[in-house]
């Protein structure tokens, strides 16, 4: 992807994040996401009803990446069934961590495709990764 | 000024983040690697030359702080640094001391190790915290303050220097209300005595904390400066090595009657060297005058900050090198990423003073902490980078 778009595409869904507003609803899993090696900090709630991902949304305060990587994240997972989302997300972490990765699957989201080249933005694109795989962790205790 | 003292600073590098620590002179690094190289040995043991050097020189640094906060009849104990220092008073002191519902006047600007250690005494000992106003500048209101005391309050706590506005506080109006109603005054001096003079007898302060590292020192190494009739009801957290007289078989002990009942175990001896020295250093420039040079070069920087209509500043007129700001529409840290890429460091974050954020509505800012290092140069260059309203693509 051409680098000039792939900033276009961050700066848009920095500046206009997807879903970035909490509601007041019980029935959604809900986590916190701070780092402890930057000053990202949010908060991010998830719906799934059927084995579905009805909803997901986040607040907080974080950098362009983190907070371009949650919006872009959310807009690709709502509607997805679990084994889908986990299958995504399986490979979202391949291609941060310059791994082999299905880059058809990630459409959008190969944005970040070369932010490993910068070590100090790594943590940041995983931010909404660890945030929904600690949801559906949790999701799973539930199930157990 | 004194540019060439500092092998790190280079035409290559702006260092603004003086707040989290301060380059080291040659004059530091040199004392260091001598003890390290020439004359490596442990205190108050050896009879030989290498040993007694390193004798006189480590007893002379505690005299060397004596005399730097001028704290004439007082204990001035090494520690790790200011935040074991304000552990240990909060641990050896005044856990023996408070009581269930005493008081402890702290802020909303202080830094963590000013507010957690206070915060486990009350868990573990049920004092009130209370929280002194701050001004619409964030800084402390003194006539509030004045109706908080009551004779529940015991102890006050406060940075000097506070590390996010970078407002002096008013320490000898402070202490005045403290003697006058039986209050122990804790001051952090991690901000203001690297940066200004500090007079302990003068404000009348009667637990000083501070450290090495954020004025020219070493890491690893700081003081807690007592007055010595309160320093005798400390009780040493640490026994061991080096800080006993004699113990016998009864299992009774006696402790020695100087600061080294403190100092249990081998303590950081090319540290306490590098600290001297440090001390040494600064005071041949002149603290008076590192702190007229600081404050002119923040004038001079907020005034041209002002011509930037993106830039926030939030405490453009307290009376030190700290100045906090964000760039509209750029998250903090992205601002430190970019500035990064022009090699000047700057701090993002709550800088460790978390409960701020209520007070000032943004929990995090981009700080620049200057020293007497930086000049009108480096930061017309910041000025320069700043001004680019394509901050956000180029630091993605």
């Amino acid at each position: 992807m051409d680098e000039n778009l792939k900033r276009d595409i961050i700066i848009d869904n920095y500046q206009n994040p997807m879903n970035k507003e909490l509601i007041d609803d019980s029935s959604y899993l809900k986590v916190n996401q701070a780092s402890e090696s930057c000053i990202d900090n949010l908060d991010f709630m998830m719906k799934i009803e059927d084995n579905i991902v009805k909803d997901i949304r986040f607040d907080g305060e974080a950098c362009a990446i983190s907070t371009s990587a949650s919006s872009i994240m959310i807009r690709s997972l709502i509607g997805k069934d679990i084994d889908y989302v986990k299958k995504l997300l399986t490979n979202y972490k391949n291609m941060i961590e310059e791994k082999d990765y299905d880059k058809e699957l990630l459409g959008e989201l190969l944005v970040y495709d070369t932010i490993s080249k910068q070590p100090n933005r790594i943590k940041c694109a995983l931010v909404p990764l660890e945030a929904i795989n600690k949801m559906l962790e949790e999701l799973d205790e539930k199930k157990i | 000024m004194n540019r060439e003292d500092f092998p790190m600073i280079s035409d290559k590098l702006i260092y603004f983040d003086n707040g989290a620590t301060t380059l080291k002179s040659n004059s530091v690094i040199n004392s260091m690697i001598d003890y390290y190289s020439k004359f490596t040995s442990n205190i108050h043991r050896g009879d030989y030359d290498a040993a007694l050097m390193t004798n006189e020189l480590y007893d002379s640094a505690r005299d060397t702080v004596r005399e730097f906060v001028n704290a004439k009849d007082s204990e001035v104990i090494f520690t790790s640094g200011t935040t074991m220092s304000i552990n240990y008073l909060v641990t050896s002191f005044m856990k023996n001391h408070l009581k269930k519902g005493d008081v402890v006047l702290l802020n909303k600007a202080e830094h963590a190790s000013n507010v957690l250690p206070w915060f486990r005494l009350k868990e573990e000992i049920g004092i009130e915290i209370e929280y002194i106003p701050l001004t619409e500048e964030f800084e402390i209101d003194l006539d509030s303050l004045e109706k908080m005391i009551n004779n529940k309050v015991k102890v006050i706590s406060i940075a000097h220097v506070s590390n996010v506005i970078g407002d002096v506080r008013d320490i000898k109006s402070i202490s005045k209300l403290c003697k006058s109603n039986n209050i122990y005054l804790c001051v952090d001096g991690a901000q203001s005595i690297p940066h200004m003079s500090v007079d302990f007898d003068g404000l009348g302060i009667d637990f000083l904390s501070f450290s090495a590292h954020k004025m020219i020192g070493p890491t690893g190494v700081g003081c807690l400066v007592v007055r010595r009739e309160l320093s005798k009801d400390m009780k040493p957290i640490f026994l061991g090595g080096g800080m006993n007289l004699d113990f016998y078989n009864d299992g009774s002990y006696e402790l020695h009657s100087d600061e080294t009942r403190f100092e249990a175990g081998t303590p950081p001896i090319g540290e306490v060297i590098g600290l001297r020295e440090a001390i040494l250093y600064l005071e041949k420039i002149g603290m008076d005058k590192i702190h007229k040079y600081e404050v002119e070069l923040k004038k001079y920087l907020v005034s041209k900050l002002e011509k930037n209509n993106k830039i926030i500043m939030y405490n453009k007129t307290s009376h030190s090198g700290i100045l906090s700001f964000n760039v509209d529409g750029v998250f903090a840290q992205d601002v430190s990423i970019y500035l990064n890429k022009h090699n000047i460091c700057v701090r993002a974050g709550n800088h460790c003073a978390k409960l701020l954020d209520e007070e000032i509505g943004v929990s995090n800012t981009v700080r620049v902490s200057l020293y007497f290092y930086n000049t009108k140069e480096e930061i017309d260059k910041l000025v320069e980078v700043l001004d680019n309203d394509n901050i956000l693509r180029e630091v993605i």
